[in-house]
């Protein structure tokens, strides 16, 4: 690490970091609405956009800044083993294509904003639909406080956060400026806002990495070199687990491992309210179904990405805090004014998701806590301005999480979200092709998947914790060891299932199902669809 | 493009079948890691592992559009064996 600051770099990153800020700010006039005091407008951008802007906003979204850093830092730290998020995000389209269309439907026919809306109207159930939301603003939580992580990650290797000695409010100064401007013009813009700053962020991200991987491997001496150099580096001994540190593929035991924690990750990830909202704001349905066919642009980028982890080991760049390893790359392989560009794409990389997860996470409290729980005669203004003021407070408490506690609690509870979000699976996409799981059952299933993951979860051990020391443990039954999250979905469902059975044979009341089968096919421009632009020359 | 309601239409086409195989192919290819858990062949020096699943990035693209044109011809013919 270079001592001090590195001037040029910071110059070029606040420079970016400025003119997001501006657009940020500009974002409220785009597309502007005659009716900006509802949770439609603010919380959902109108309803409004089209394929590229979606595609722009879940590629933010999902994409962030902690992707950025901890994908590669896996593979940095263990090979093989980490590169598991390249088939995940594979097998994540096509589960969105078939559910997610019908989830958009059904949302636009009855004004649904957040995954707990639909819950509560398909199944009558307010108890489902608050265990759904809490679990939704759990799991988003730790989520937004690793963004914070991220742009921490990279301050740091510019030399401005300062060291251990520095004091407190000096370091962590940068840190509270950026998310003060982030959370005032989230305040005023709404998803407009991280949407327009997200066509920046991709167009940074996509440069940097196309540059990274063809400048960085030619300076290497090549991709030959460079694997040679890691498999070398992997072979060693960790003299922490007496085991060799890592592998360029993975073995005979972490096959299992490997396809369950793809596969269980990638049914998890629509179940984030931030990816929710995020396709609730598009425009028609075959936007929906179109973006599934070009977001995987951003899994292609995604694997080019996890290959930095191997060039950093073969540039010898060595970190203790495998979160910094590649800003670190970057600051030693580039020229100053790049890695400037490049620390501009993560801190910024940290913004969008942050903005949509704290507006993802205030809709969940407001249509699912407050205005069901607390005031149910709540207006669309008042709505509108309880989930402004909750989207601050979401995000100053990801703030106190990072500030006051220590890195690995965020990384644990974040690693605990993904597992419960898992839990909410089945009462939303299962309610989303049938009625026949009975409300209870669901509930049921639910409380079973989250205290068999949190625990399971609580006594895996690793070299440094002896808690939430990673996401596998054995499948019981099955030996093999697998992603915890993806056991207790499984489990999950039994209960569900037996229950069902039991509830249907006692004849426990099913509740009211305010949907009918067509609301899951209606499009755009169909009757009753609500607050809707004519189907323009896009949708088809 | 709303699914009209099935009446004298069959559930299961052959056209819908496809569509299924195309979404379910990546599901195989991925969970199936035997099959990939290996470094050679290298291509341009990348390990087969990870440029084998880099390709199925594309390949899976690839049978995304094909369903998702699949599927507007499948509503587009149902919509004109409509009322329409």
């Amino acid at each position: 690490m270079k001592d001090g600051v590195n001037g040029v770099a910071l110059g070029v990153f606040v420079f970016f970091f400025l003119a997001v800020t501006v657009m940020g700010f500009l974002a409220a006039r785009w597309r502007k609405a005659e009716n900006e005091h509802s949770l439609d407008e603010w919380g959902l951008g109108g309803r409004s956009f089209g394929t590229w802007v979606t595609w722009f906003l879940l590629g933010g979204d999902l994409y962030t800044a902690y992707t950025f850093v901890a994908v590669p830092a896996a593979i940095y730290a263990a090979g093989a083993a980490g590169f598991f998020a390249v088939p995940y995000t594979i097998l994540v389209y096509p589960l969105i294509f078939t559910f997610l269309p019908r989830l958009w439907s059904v949302s636009h026919k009855h004004g649904y904003v957040t995954t707990s809306d639909f819950v509560r109207g398909r199944f009558g159930s307010k108890g489902l639909s608050l265990a759904v939301a809490v679990t939704g603003i759990l799991a988003t939580m730790p989520y937004i406080a690793l963004q914070l992580v991220g742009i921490q990650a990279v301050l740091d290797v510019m030399g401005v956060g300062g060291g251990e000695t520095t004091h407190w409010f000096v370091k962590d100064l940068p840190l509270l400026i950026a998310f003060g401007v982030l959370a005032a013009y989230t305040y005023s813009s709404g998803l407009r806002a991280p949407a327009l700053i997200a066509f920046v962020k991709d167009t940074l991200i996509y440069i940097v990495i196309a540059v990274a991987i063809i400048y960085i491997p030619i300076k290497l001496g090549g991709f030959d070199e460079i694997f040679a150099k890691a498999g070398e580096a992997f072979a060693q001994t960790n003299p922490a687990t007496g085991k060799p540190r890592g592998a360029l593929a993975p073995g005979e035991a972490g096959q299992w491992t490997y396809a369950t924690l793809a596969l269980g990750s990638a049914l998890a990830l629509f179940m984030y309210p931030h990816s929710i909202t995020a396709t609730l704001s598009s425009r028609s349905r075959n936007v929906i179904r179109r973006n599934t066919t070009i977001l995987p642009l951003y899994s292609l980028m995604l694997g080019l990405l996890a290959l930095l982890g191997f060039m950093a080991i073969a540039a010898g760049i060595k970190v203790k805090n495998g979160q910094l390893a590649i800003p670190q790359l970057f600051e030693t392989m580039f020229p100053d004014w790049f890695a400037g560009v490049a620390f501009a794409a993560i801190g910024i990389g940290a913004l969008v998701p942050a903005a949509i997860m704290s507006i993802a996470a205030a809709n969940l409290f407001t249509r699912n806590i407050y205005k069901d729980f607390i005031k149910k005669d709540a207006t669309p203004a008042q709505e509108t301005k309880v989930s402004k003021l909750v989207s601050l407070l979401v995000k100053v408490g990801a703030l106190v999480f990072v500030l006051t506690m220590d890195k690995t609690v965020a990384i644990n509870f974040q690693l605990l979200g993904g597992i419960w979000i898992l839990q909410t699976f089945p009462a939303l996409v299962g309610g989303l092709f049938t009625r026949w799981f009975h409300r209870w059952a669901l509930l049921a299933g639910w409380a079973v998947g989250m205290v068999y993951g949190t625990a399971a979860a609580y006594g895996v051990a690793s070299p440094t914790q002896k808690h939430f020391g990673g996401s596998a443990a054995e499948i019981p039954g099955i030996g093999e060891i697998g992603y915890i999250g993806l056991t207790a979905f499984v489990l999950n469902v039994l209960v569900t299932v037996v229950l069902t059975f039991v509830l249907k044979a006692v004849k426990a009341p099913e509740g009211i199902d305010e949907t009918s089968p067509e609301d899951y096919t209606a499009d755009a421009g169909d009757p009753g669809v609500k607050d809707l632009p004519p189907v323009g020359a896009e949708a088809h | 493009m709303s699914e009209p309601t099935q009446g004298k239409q069959p559930v299961i086409t052959p056209v819908r079948v496809v569509i299924a195989l195309c979404l379910f192919a990546p599901f195989v290819a991925m969970l199936w890691v035997s099959s990939y858990a290996k470094v050679d062949p290298a291509f341009a020096g990348v390990p087969f592992f990870y440029w084998y699943q880099m390709l199925w990035v594309v390949i899976s693209t690839a049978l995304t559009m094909l369903a998702y044109q699949l599927w507007k011809r499948d509503q587009r013919a149902r919509k004109g064996g409509d009322a329409r």
